[in-house]
């Protein structure tokens, strides 16, 4: 049977580290916060924008000299899967269950004979990608050290990945993150941004029977909106993914707080018995010691 | 009175307005136009340049770069992938930033693909300059 004094380090040890999730989960918490409201500050621009493209492109899809970012490459041979996760572990099965759905297609694609290639976003996804498919890799970015993510980091993601389609490295990109339901659940969510595919089911405008005027045309306009409608939907992804890992983050740590709870109590039970046990043992030792005499 | 005109104005990161004003105006890549209510509908790509949003006595300058305007029967929206109010613009910084666009340019050693970003970025600077 351990000593008193090793169930005691031990109850200090659990109570410490439980100081510790209990501390995470609260930053969790308020970092969420943060950044539900920038997930809510962008999307006015993110609605609109679907607008506008829905708008356009009903028009322009048709068309033989539609865009290859709408239209596609006609081919199907390359793909591209955008993997974006967390920089940072403690937050339960969020990263995993990202890079599992992608595994997932990786699998699935290979099989089909298809190339895959893979950018991660965020540490974590590099780390457990690299192991299986690190020949897959093309390149890695992560905002280790950034403090908010702002549109910006999207633009960096979305010019590199667009400099590569238009260099034909790849025929249709696939955005991997973690949708933000609620707190308590976050769906890995596979989005294809390449070929662009226009949202459908908004309502385009009542003009009233007058007729849209386009400066320049639709054609440089729609040229000029696919990047940007790309760059929007990665950085909504990133920003979803980022109030998502928070949520995961807070539900973990409010385990963990919780089991180390449970286990204070449970060691605290083990350490009052074992006590009792001493104590009946030095009586016992001190009334047969009397007896004796 | 005369009607007023619903605009919006949003960057990727927040909503900057959303009121009902006089008139817009609005630097289109075909030169600049101004927008009162009942205007045409039509769509333009944006020019880096000033917003200038008039309403009763008032005008407002926006700074914006790189976005859409559009026009519907609804209003006004601009969607902007930069905005930032003319009176937060930060003079000394500007001009910070041109002279090292200038050096870039300058610097021998400095690549095709740096020298196009700093001429691009540097005739965006001279368009802030000239806005304030």
């Amino acid at each position: 049977m351990p000593s008193l004094k090793a169930y005691k380090n031990r109850i200090s040890s659990v109570k410490s580290t439980q100081k510790i999730t209990r501390a995470k989960q609260m930053v969790a918490a308020a970092k969420l916060r943060r950044a539900e409201e920038a997930a809510k500050a962008s999307r006015p621009y993110t609605e609109r924008m679907e607008a506008v493209l829905a708008n356009l492109a009903k028009a322009a899809k048709d068309a033989p000299n539609a865009p290859t970012l709408l239209r596609g490459t006609g081919e199907d041979k390359t793909h591209l899967l955008i993997v974006a996760t967390a920089d940072k572990g403690l937050c339960g099965a969020f990263n995993s269950s990202i890079v599992r759905l992608a595994r997932e297609r990786i699998v699935k694609l290979q099989g089909e004979g298809k190339k895959v290639k893979i950018v991660t976003v965020g540490r974590k996804g590099n780390d457990q990608l690299k192991r299986l498919y690190g020949e897959l890799i093309v390149w890695k970015m992560d905002f280790v050290d950034v403090r908010q993510i702002g549109f910006q980091q999207a633009h960096e993601i979305a010019e590199r990945v667009l400099s590569m389609f238009e260099a034909g490295e790849f025929d249709v990109a696939t955005l991997f993150f973690g949708k933000f339901k609620s707190v308590i659940s976050q769906i890995p969510t596979a989005q294809q941004i390449i070929p662009a595919i226009a949202p459908e089911g908004l309502e385009t405008p009542d003009l009233k029977g007058a007729v849209y005027d386009y400066e320049p045309d639709e054609g440089e306009i729609l040229k000029a909106l696919l990047p940007r409608y790309v760059a929007v939907q990665i950085f909504r992804a990133l920003l979803e993914n980022v109030a998502s890992e928070q949520a995961a983050s807070m539900t973990a740590m409010d385990n963990a707080t919780r089991n180390a709870g449970d286990m204070i109590d449970k060691l605290t039970l083990q350490y009052n018995r074992a006590r009792q046990a001493q104590i009946t043992k030095e009586l016992i030792e001190i009334i047969s010691g009397a007896e004796a005499l | 009175m005369a009607d007023k005109l619903h605009f919006n104005l949003v960057s990727p990161e927040r909503e900057l307005a959303s009121e009902e004003v006089d008139q817009v105006d609005v630097p289109g890549a075909e030169g600049m136009f101004g927008v009162l209510a009942k205007h045409s509908p039509m769509m333009t790509n944006l020019k880096p340049g000033v917003v200038t949003i008039r309403n009763g006595g008032d005008s407002r300058r926006i700074f914006v770069r790189g976005g859409f305007a559009e026009v519907t029967p609804a209003g006004l929206t601009i969607l902007a992938e930069e905005a930032v109010p003319v009176k937060e613009l930060d003079a000394a910084a500007i001009t910070q930033r041109i002279k090292n666009c200038e050096q870039d340019l300058a610097d021998k050693d400095s690549t095709e693909a740096t020298r196009e970003r700093a001429q691009a970025e540097l005739s965006e600077l001279k368009e802030l300059q000239a806005a304030l």
